[in-house]
């Protein structure tokens, strides 16, 4: 530290002396270079680096290294807190803008903590998952308002299908994996989503940085995205997938476009990226070919036209009007809209967008579900919602609420090691993640990794099952948009109104 | 679909002014906008939940039976009902207004008859009207005014709102649920009505004089409702046109059953999950045009582990029609008797969480509740059996036997 600062670290390192074996492994194992050996091979930390990430905690043989919260006491002020006070001193040091990765850790209203849900007694039984089947198939993409059934060649015979259904996306439970772009995380997290979204029965989702070669086996259960940086799209990339994304935007920073620095642009990564290597990857804020929405169903359709009628998937934040925008988007012919609410993950993103631009996805998921009913769209796509689906009981909220299905994308990462430390942005995860640096990338075992992704699901998916039979419906399309299974606790009466659901103790 | 957002009568009705849309939604409205019901008792104002009897006989071959049966049938599941509620359906009991539909209306007071009287005689022609007859029955009272209608709709309202004759009906019978304070449309098809009020349903049968009745299909229901009695008008069957249904259990997914029902046009306002497989069938079966069966496989689906195995053009059929159903899936304990035009069906849900029986003796078809409740009204069936899970039993009336559904009808129609 040559450059004097005032922002004093965040964390200290603890280490027990006396366990302490020296044995080196937490040199190694930091990708953010806190510890070097001293010159009797006694680790010394540099607490200013430590991210908390416990890597170093889960790797010590010898169970010596601690992470505690620095205790400097700073002279209180709920108005200028200690938090404001680092952050003007960081940006008086480098008048720049405050970079950060991960959802908001803001303490914002959490209203999926604040409903319940509605459970059998009596009158309507409850049905016992372990004995009776329980359903969660979802079918992602537009369907008819009816359809039409003949019997034989009219002259009777047994009945068959006469309406052709747009392709559709099976889900076998009502989870699909978040856009994270090759770039943003690391190879390995790309070859674990997609072997974990095969064996799940579901979909991964390539974000913004194209499909690496090696996934090509996967491609069934692939959604390919489409960005404002079109990194890596061309003709084989779109046709690659079971589906095509347009992102509009991102739920963590509504607006703005994606910065990925240089140094996380690699050799693998430029290939796919088809841009050079080491340069930032920066996609525009908006597309450049979308300035409304006439524009958004040129795109729609020219994808469609160039995958022979593959669902298009179309990604928005949820922002102040996400209703009637997501009204249009279906209008413009999307077959499934992603809604991404404001508390979703990224890999980098200024924190003022991160922690004060959006809407929750519970809200959004409300208004926009009853908005495309109001005006008899419904069915003509479906809605995906994602942007802080935190556990199985969000997603069962989130379905009640209206959602088709839930994206999940931190989840999945902290399966697989993620300790929620917010530095994506730096490409110094330790555990191999968001990074390129080959040394910290092949800690990540791509079929370890796709074996937790795939035990989280399963886990998820049992307890949706129990919901569903204690809520007494066998099918999880009879959950879904079912406000009447949910009730609100600690909401205001304008947010229960905006959201369709009635106060803990009333009843039917 | 062709309704909606039409202006139905081409005019501001008295009664529906400002809400030119009537008993359908604006185009852009929202639930909430929505008027609500008038209060009946307070107990409209909760959902009804409860277990039940019910019952069901179709002679197909056009046979016309005594009311008079379903009440005997009715009357050995008395203990299934709890004497809040009981009803019937009869088809083929207006054999002078055959093609004529026929409102069954309770009436709170004279206001409310004399308001639907005003609606009914703007937007109807009026071919008959007289009380239903009743008689005082010890356990029945505080009963409302009960009076029906015979109506037909001139050729000019019909070219005038661009509607079907059974749409036109529809709207009709939304409108003077929804608006006329006091007014509730019991029944409202072809040769057919709807006998039902608080008591136990043989003492409603006799209220009603159903013994006075022939006809070709009954039903019948005795209430077990688990919340306020009080309300003639939540009692069994629910109807709309030609369909009736008496149902014992509880839909658990009337949430979305309703919601998905709002995007339609049908607006949930009775708070009973009866109401919305009543809306499901008009729906699917008169809307959508799908059969008896496929509507059935709609409502109570079978699972994907049966699917997945089927053969590729029942499993592409399944698959699409529990994709585009979904929200139609009537899911949670049930067993229902549909009365229709064309004859009857009876449906438990997926996995029979709730009793249903049946037998067949010649050209007569029976189903209930209890088997002893068939066996008490035909002693020696030719079979019987216990229906499957989600598999309906279909009695279909030969053709010619209910003029207002024939095919003969249709051609001139």
């Amino acid at each position: 530290m040559t450059e004097m600062t005032f922002v004093r670290p965040e964390f200290r390192v603890r280490i027990d002396r006396e366990a302490c074996i020296k044995c080196g492994r937490c040199v190694h194992q930091c990708g953010w270079n806190v510890y070097h050996l001293d010159a009797d091979d006694r680790p010394m930390p540099d607490h200013s680096k430590c991210a908390a990430c416990h890597r170093c905690v889960t790797f010590c043989p010898a169970d010596a290294i601690t992470i505690e919260k620095n205790p400097l006491a700073y002279k209180e002020s709920d108005s200028m807190s200690s938090g404001l006070r680092k952050a003007i001193w960081r940006q008086a040091e480098t008048g720049g803008v405050l970079l950060t990765g991960m959802g908001t850790d803001k303490p914002y209203l959490r209203i999926f903590d604040h409903l319940l849900l509605d459970a059998c007694q009596v009158t309507n039984p409850s049905i016992d998952p372990l004995r009776e089947p329980m359903e969660l198939r979802t079918f992602l993409g537009r369907k008819p308002d009816s359809i039409e059934v003949g019997y034989g060649n009219g002259d009777g015979g047994p009945p068959k299908l006469l309406t052709e259904l747009d392709p559709q996306l099976m889900l076998e439970t009502p989870i699909v994996f978040g856009g994270m772009s090759f770039g943003s995380v690391s190879l390995n997290v790309h070859r674990a989503l997609a072997m974990a979204a095969k064996a799940s029965g579901t979909f991964m989702n390539t974000g913004e940085g194209g499909l690496h070669a090696d996934l090509e086996p996967y491609q069934d259960n692939i959604i390919v995205q489409c960005a404002s940086g079109r990194f890596g799209v061309h003709a084989d990339y779109l046709q690659a997938g079971a589906a095509v994304e347009i992102k509009i935007g991102q739920g963590a920073k509504p607006g703005i476009g994606g910065h990925l620095p240089g140094e996380k642009i690699d050799e693998q990564v430029s290939t796919t990226r088809m841009i050079p290597q080491g340069t930032d990857a920066l996609s525009p804020a908006p597309h450049h070919d979308i300035y409304s929405i006439e524009d958004l169903r040129q795109l729609i359709y020219a994808i469609k036209e160039a995958t022979g009628y593959k669902p298009v998937s179309v990604k928005i934040a949820c922002v102040h009007n996400v209703a009637a925008i997501a009204s249009g988007v279906v209008r413009a012919g999307a077959d499934i809209v992603y809604l991404d609410g404001f508390k979703g993950g990224t890999g980098a993103a200024p924190t003022i967008i991160r922690d004060h631009v959006g809407i929750p996805i519970e809200i959004a998921i409300a208004v926009v579900d009853q908005r495309l009913r109001d005006e008899g769209i419904r069915n003509r796509a479906s809605i995906v919602a994602a942007g802080g689906i935190r556990s199985s009981a969000d997603i069962v909220k989130a379905i009640a609420l209206g959602a088709d299905a839930c994206g999940v994308g931190t989840a999945l990462l902290v399966a697989m090691g993620c300790h929620v430390c917010q530095k994506c942005h730096t490409g110094c995860c330790s555990w191999g993640i968001t990074t390129q640096r080959p040394e910290l990338t092949r800690r990540l075992d791509p079929e370890w990794g796709a074996e937790r992704v795939s035990n989280l699901i399963r886990a998820w998916s049992h307890e949706i099952a129990e919901v569903l039979g204690a809520v007494g419906v066998n099918a999880i399309e009879s959950l879904r948009g079912s406000r009447e299974r949910l009730r609100a606790l600690g909401l205001d009466q304008t947010t229960m109104d905006i959201i369709g659901v009635k106060q803990a103790g009333v009843g039917h | 679909m062709s309704a909606r957002g039409l202006n139905r009568f081409g005019e501001a009705d008295r009664r529906s002014a400002g809400r030119p849309y009537g008993g359908l939604p604006a185009p852009g409205s929202r639930s909430s906008d929505l008027v609500p019901r008038p209060e009946y008792t307070a107990e409209a104002e909760e959902r009804i939940l409860g277990g039940c009897g019910l019952m069901g006989v179709c002679d197909e071959s056009g046979g016309r039976m005594s009311g008079e049966l379903a009440l005997r049938s009715m009357s050995s599941m008395h203990d299934r009902g709890n004497g809040l509620g009981g009803g019937f359906a009869g088809y083929g009991i207006y054999p002078d207004f055959p093609y004529a539909f026929c409102f069954h209306m309770l009436f709170n007071d004279d206001v409310g008859k004399d308001d639907t009287e005003y609606y009914l005689a703007r937007h109807f022609v009026i071919l008959h009207h007289e009380p239903i007859p009743s008689k005082s029955v010890r356990g029945i009272e505080d009963e409302p005014i009960l009076w029906r209608y015979f109506l037909e709709i001139s050729d000019e309202r019909l070219a005038e709102t661009q509607l079907s004759a059974e749409d036109y009906v529809v709207h009709s019978v939304m409108d003077i649920n929804n608006h006329i304070k006091g007014a509730f449309v019991a029944s409202s098809g072809r040769n057919m009505g709807a006998f039902k009020g608080v008591g136990f349903p043989e003492e409603i049968g006799e209220f009603y004089r159903l013994d006075e009745y022939r006809g070709w299909t009954w039903t019948g229901h005795g209430r077990f409702p688990t919340n306020t009695p009080g309300w003639w008008g939540g009692a069994h069957p629910f109807c709309l046109l030609d369909y009736s249904i008496v149902h014992n259990g509880e839909i658990s997914s009337y949430g979305i059953n309703q919601r998905y029902l709002e995007m339609f046009g049908y607006k949930c306002s009775m708070r009973t999950d009866t109401e919305v497989v009543t809306y499901l069938f008009d729906l699917l079966l008169r809307r959508h045009g799908l059969s008896v069966e496929i509507a059935c496989k709609a409502l109570a689906s079978p699972f994907w582990k049966d699917i997945d195995l089927m053969e590729k053009e029942d499993r592409q059929l399944y698959t699409a029609l529990r994709a585009v159903y979904g929200p139609a899936l009537l899911n949670g304990p049930f067993a229902v008797v549909l009365g229709m035009g064309e004859g009857m069906v009876a449906l438990s849900d997926r996995i029979k969480l709730r009793p249903l029986a049946a037998a067949r003796k010649g050209t007569t078809v029976y189903v209930a509740s209890e088997e002893s409740a068939i066996r008490e009204i035909c002693p020696k069936p030719d079979l019987t059996w216990m229906p499957r899970a989600g598999e309906p039993v279909i009695a279909r009336l030969e053709d010619g036997v209910n003029l207002a559904t024939s095919a003969a009808y249709d051609a001139v129609a």
